[in-house]
């Protein structure tokens, strides 16, 4: 960094010390999810850094990585050694895998569907009760969990939908909506309707129009806001707690009660697993976001 | 074209077809407004079937003392006629009570099973949270009052107790002679309650339905709202105070080092909440990353030194174990996760506003004399203030609700109400007044986010 000439120490005191503190809380956000990576590779029973994981010791200046293995990313896929030992083998980290992938390609689906309808007619601005709608759509998201949960919990009782998949299914797409609704409306205030007034002088139906003009250049933000629902879906547990049957494992009530009850690293590898998940979802949304500038024509900076 | 249009002008536009412009307009207006109507359709019912209807009836339940209304009809009716009511009621409220323990008793539902029983033992948990030994009371009760004469030789068995009963029901359970039982009655006898909500805010009835305050030692909920709205007050204030620097520097780097750093922002947001509350498990644990960092770096001289003035002293600067910080599993806990959880809802929001600032101004503030701090508090942050108002309310709306993060690192001193809400409907089973907590809370969060609306309006929530 230059400064220039005129610049007191006074100042760039107060520069360095204000770019410290924006470091720190940068660090502050991200250093808790790094920690957990290499935690997630301990060979103990406890989630602490022991003095087994110094890996590089400064009396012999020699590295030694004994302390860590992938034991708690076995015992997470469910291969279990017979000497592995302390811990009970389950395969639940795996079904609850299964159950949350199912869950949550069901409801982004039904989410974006739903979602892009709604943005589609609210994006209407004749539409009487406009905002009210809007309003409503965005509601679940603003709803504390804990009161949608509680009253999908009576009510589903009384339809039969308490423990089943649908039910969850239901559930987590009524929790992706807002995001949907919110990331395609945005894409749509970017929208110039006279694309669509001529295509039908040059003859489309509305379908054929929406399909071939509209639908690709919204199609960045029904992904942005279907990866939102994805993710909500795939890291929700209060609903599952209260809606979903005793055995209905997913991963986050795995982690839930692998948090209060039986706490043991393989949480941590299994945190590890969806860091990595959420780097890879961030990379998408970000090329998409670069994808959709390039489309509509504005250059990015 | 233009010359009849100049001439006409009088008359009225037509289109091709020969209809006046005006109705063709109107006309197409209608239909687009009748296709967004069909495409809002679906969405819209759905949401009012499984997400509106299901918040409604939870509602509904806050205020619903329907069930209890149609076990005791009697009881509540010779309720009415009860005129003094510090003296114990007459015998014809004894015989109420077991009268209609023993037609509640035969209830059939529409498939003809007995849910009499089940019907009296809830209405005996109902009574419970009005005054506590009701359950056990009418439990008993119920037991002597359905008795029957087995010896009798007749085909529908007599009870052994006949009226009166008055002296048989106090001989049975003394409780019965309190007339404190008798008076909290006075609270359920209509089939729709405020009680619920008195009870949510540590208020009760009392026998002549006058609110008034709960006993001390029964006082549990206000202090959980108060530190619910001091959880939220103070991680908003927390997020704000680190969010704005930062914002500040993101908006004003150069794009391509912003982005860089937005990465910082955005992973934590993307991140399951989970497994950021496991992050921070290890680092605050007793034996976490803090700790272990604090003990450390911290210096630790312990041992006697000759100080001037004073002499000999016995010095303990350490940081040994026993001073390790308790910073999991309490209040502070839960502010310091919940403030990391929040961060990017503040710092997004302030930033998409400071990127629309001119730096210019900021030039031509200096320009005119003022010196950088100067311009940054006059010509700056006033622009910046809507950006702040919108990541509080953000911040403050989740916090108000959250449970996950206080169930799981709040510990005893760090739960909030949504806690509280999940109690009552798990463990200690009073759905009504869960239903009340969860109502009030709700009424706060839709107030917030009307404001939002209205402030910064909804068009205006992004994400990342």
């Amino acid at each position: 960094m230059k400064f220039p000439a005129y610049t007191t120490p006074r100042e760039k005191l107060w520069h360095y010390s204000y770019r410290i503190f924006c470091g720190l809380v940068l660090f502050f956000l991200v250093a808790p999810l790094i920690v957990v990576i290499p935690l997630s590779f301990t060979n103990s029973v406890f989630l602490q850094f022991g003095p087994e994981m110094k890996f590089f010791s400064f009396e012999t200046w020699s590295f030694n990585f004994d302390g860590y293995g992938t034991r708690w990313y076995k015992e997470m896929f469910g291969i279990c050694s017979e000497n592995s030992g302390t811990t009970v083998c389950t395969d639940r980290w795996m079904i609850g895998f299964k159950n949350s992938a199912i869950i949550a390609i069901f409801a982004t689906f039904f989410a974006s569907v739903l979602g892009t309808l709604a943005a589609l007619g609210l994006s209407n601005r004749h539409m009487p009760f406009n905002r009210l709608i809007m309003a409503l759509m965005i509601s679940p998201m603003i709803v504390p969990l804990i009161i949608t949960a509680a009253g999908m919990f009576f009510f589903f009782a009384k339809v039969n939908l308490v423990a089943t998949l649908p039910g969850l299914i239901i559930a987590h797409t009524i929790l992706g909506i807002p995001f949907v609704v919110i990331t395609v409306s945005a894409s749509l205030s970017g929208f110039d309707n006279n694309l669509l007034r001529a295509a039908s002088s040059l003859g489309g139906t509305p379908l054929r129009n929406f399909f071939k003009i509209q639908a690709p250049l919204i199609a960045p933000g029904v992904i942005a806001g279907g990866l939102f629902a994805f993710i909500t879906s795939f890291d929700e547990v209060v609903i599952v707690l209260f809606v979903g049957g005793p055995d209905q494992y997913t991963l986050p009530r795995q982690m839930w009660s692998g948090i209060r009850n039986e706490i043991s690293p393989t949480i941590l590898a299994a945190a590890t697993l969806l860091v990595i998940f959420s780097i890879v979802l961030l990379s998408t949304l970000e090329w998409l976001r670069r994808r959709s500038e390039k489309i509509r024509g504005i250059t990015p900076h | 074209m233009s010359d009849t249009s100049i001439t006409n002008s009088q008359e009225l536009l037509l289109t091709n077809d020969g209809v006046p412009l005006k109705v063709s307009l109107r006309k197409s207006l209608r239909r687009t407004k009748i296709r967004s109507f069909l495409l809002i359709l679906p969405p819209l019912l759905f949401l009012l079937l499984m997400f509106v209807t299901p918040i409604g009836s939870l509602l509904s339940r806050s205020v619903d003392d329907i069930a209890i209304n149609k076990v005791f009809p009697q009881t509540f009716a010779q309720y009415e006629l009860w005129e003094d009511k510090s003296q114990l009621p007459s015998e014809e409220m004894f015989a109420a009570v077991v009268n209609d323990i023993r037609v509640t008793i035969k209830v059939k539902d529409d498939e003809g099973i007995d849910i009499g029983k089940n019907l009296l033992g809830r209405s005996g948990t109902r009574m419970t949270y009005e005054y506590s030994g009701w359950k056990s009371l009418i439990s008993k009760t119920i037991k002597s009052a359905l008795k029957v004469d087995k010896k009798s030789k007749e085909e529908v068995k007599p009870f052994i107790w006949e009226a009166p009963f008055k002296d048989k029901m106090i001989k049975r359970d003394k409780r019965w002679a309190k007339v404190e039982f008798w008076q909290s009655l006075g609270a359920m006898k209509d089939p729709y309650t405020m009680g619920y909500y008195l009870n949510a805010v540590d208020l009760k009835f009392d026998a002549n339905k006058n609110i008034i305050q709960k006993e001390e030692y029964l006082k549990i909920y206000n202090t959980i709202w108060i530190r619910t709205l001091q959880v939220s007050l103070m991680v908003t204030i927390f997020c704000l105070l680190l969010a704005y620097p930062v914002a500040y520097l993101l908006a004003t780097l150069p794009m391509k080092t912003s982005n860089l750093l937005m990465i910082c922002v955005l992973m934590p947001f993307w991140t399951s909440l989970l497994v950021r509350i496991v992050a921070w498990m290890i680092m605050l644990q007793q034996n976490g990353v803090v700790n272990d960092t604090l003990m450390y770096i911290l210096p630790c001289f312990e041992g006697m030194v000759n100080l001037p003035f004073f002499g000999a002293t016995n010095i303990d600067l350490c940081f040994s174990d026993e001073d390790r910080l308790p910073m999991m599993y309490n209040f502070t806990g839960t502010i310091i996760v919940m403030t990391q959880v929040l961060l990017p809802f503040m710092i997004l929001p302030i930033y998409s506003v400071m990127k629309g600032i001119p730096p210019s101004y900021m030039k031509a503030a200096q320009n005119l004399g003022a010196t950088p701090t100067r311009a940054f508090i006059r010509v700056y942050m006033p622009q910046s203030v809507p950006g702040i108002g919108a990541g509080c309310i953000l911040v403050f709306i989740v916090a108000i609700g959250y449970y996950i993060t206080p169930e799981l690192v709040g510990g005893k001193d760090g739960i909030m109400i949504g806690n509280f809400v999940a109690r009552e409907m798990q463990r200690t089973l009073n759905w009504g007044l869960a239903a009340a907590m969860g109502a009030i809370l709700l009424a706060a969060v839709l107030v917030l986010y009307w404001a939002y609306d209205r402030l910064i309006g909804l068009d205006n929530l992004k994400m990342g």
